[in-house]
């Protein structure tokens, strides 16, 4: 039930409310409960609220880190 | 962004699990969190990781943990007159001590489901003779959500939506775990989505109580293995609490949504459904929010009986699913006995899901 889903604002309607890409559907979504949302950021929607930003650089990392994992899974 | 949600590399799978082989020794882990139990049964996480490590699952449904006492007021508030419940669709077939939401509609309730408590609120809205009430159920991922609900409908001055509020805080449920004589878990896999909400500095008091090493992580294979071998590490190293989940997780949380929750809730002890009455776990509304309670109303309710089902020494990490008589008999997610077995999140329906092969 803790499920967030992490989606794509595609734009800020208002304050309280942007238009995100949701499995394919475009959906408001209550942004209220997070800081300086703009365009293109994502974010993790929970409940027809976002609840937080995914934060592009730690994705990145965590990225990097399952492609040095999976190098080593290549040396014999 | 290609970061986003594709974090499945094979690869790293086949070496994360090496890498676990190699660390060797014998562990009970934890996870508290329904998406966690959920991901570990579909992808087969736990065959892949015996003998050596056991993953046992606890009280990280909020459904799973929603008192038959609390199902059975919901039911008593769906048939007062004028009401309509609005209330996410997993507590539809979770059964109070005379039957569930589902029923209560055949016997001429009126129950909604919906998929934010924002539509409870347009319900509102649209509707201004009818009393809407929210069934409030969810740990701290969802909690803001309706605090932030709330706060709407003030502004509005909303006179017709209530709520009856079930949530549940994680932390005092750890602790509450952890003081157990009998426990003996050797680390927690920690939610990801609460904790985008708490942060992971809430959950400093496990290392430093109970010497318990803890890991926040996501919901891919190879976060669920990553967090498996980090906590193994640190059972050598020292406990501490290391976030794998830094995409989503700060230390501090989300202070808006923290302060939302603030402003609205206060805590209070709250019953856990198979286990016992958790100090300060629940979330009621603020004196300041009394207008909006449903939770005062006066209903009648039934008479509690006993089911016999095993859900809290499920909850505990005592015994397994297929240990419970009523498992995969009389008890499917077709036809509940316990609410582990009602939501896919719980314990029992992804084993029965899942995992019956295994056994
Ligand atoms: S199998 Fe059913 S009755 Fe047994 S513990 Fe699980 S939910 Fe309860």
């Amino acid at each position: 039930m803790c499920l967030a889903i992490p989606a794509e604002v595609i734009e800020v309607l208002d304050e309280d409310v942007a238009l995100m890409e949701i499995g394919g559907a475009r959906k408001q979504v209550n942004i209220s409960l997070v800081d300086d949302v703009s365009t293109g950021d994502y974010l993790l929607v929970h409940a027809g609220f976002a609840i937080e930003k995914v934060d592009e650089g730690e994705a990145r990392k965590t990225m990097e880190l399952l492609e040095e994992l999976a190098r080593l899974d290549e040396v014999p | 962004m290609k970061y986003l949600d594709d974090f499945r590399v094979p690869g790293a799978v086949r070496t994360l699990v090496r890498r676990i082989r190699e660390q060797g020794g014998e562990h009970t882990f934890m996870e508290v969190c329904g998406t966690h139990t959920m991901a570990i049964s579909r992808a087969g996480i736990r065959p892949m990781l015996e003998p050596s490590v056991d993953l046992i699952s606890g009280p990280g449904c909020p459904v799973c943990v929603t008192s038959d006492r609390d199902i059975d007021t919901a039911i008593a508030v769906a048939k007062l007159p004028g009401v309509v419940l609005a209330t996410f669709g997993d507590m539809m077939k979770v059964p109070g001590t005379e039957g569930s939401l589902a029923d209560a509609v055949s016997e001429g309730a009126r129950v909604r489901v919906v998929y934010s408590p924002l539509e409870a609120l347009q319900m509102a809205r649209e509707d201004r003779g009818a009393k809407v009430v929210f069934l409030g159920v969810g740990f701290e991922t969802t909690a803001p959500t309706v605090a932030a609900t709330m706060l709407q409908a003030r502004e509005e001055n909303i006179q017709n939506l209530f709520l009856l509020s079930f949530h549940k805080t994680v932390p005092p449920a750890l602790r509450a775990l952890g003081s157990l004589d009998e426990f003996s878990v050797d680390g927690f896999v920690l939610p990801g989505h609460v904790s985008a909400i708490i942060g992971s500095d809430a959950y400093t008091f496990i290392p430093d109580e109970f010497g318990i090493p803890c890991v926040i992580t996501g919901f891919e294979t190879t976060d669920i293995l990553q967090a498996v071998s980090n906590l193994i590490r640190m059972r050598t190293e020292g406990p501490a609490v290391e976030n794998e989940y830094s995409r989503a997780v700060r230390a501090g949380g989300n202070p808006k949504a923290l302060s939302a929750m603030e402003i609205v809730f206060e805590p209070v002890d709250a019953e856990w459904r198979g286990l016992f009455v958790i100090p300060g776990s629940g979330l009621a509304l603020k004196e300041d929010f009394r207008d909006f309670d449903a939770g005062a109303w006066q209903v009648e309710l039934p008479e509690r009986a006993i089911s016999g089902c095993r859900c809290g020494e499920i909850l505990c990490g005592r015994i397994k699913p297929p240990e419970c008589p009523f498992f995969a008999g009389e008890c499917t997610p077709e036809s509940p006995v316990g609410p582990c077995m009602v939501s896919s999140e719980g314990t029992c329906a992804s084993y029965y899901l899942y995992c019956q092969e295994e056994e």
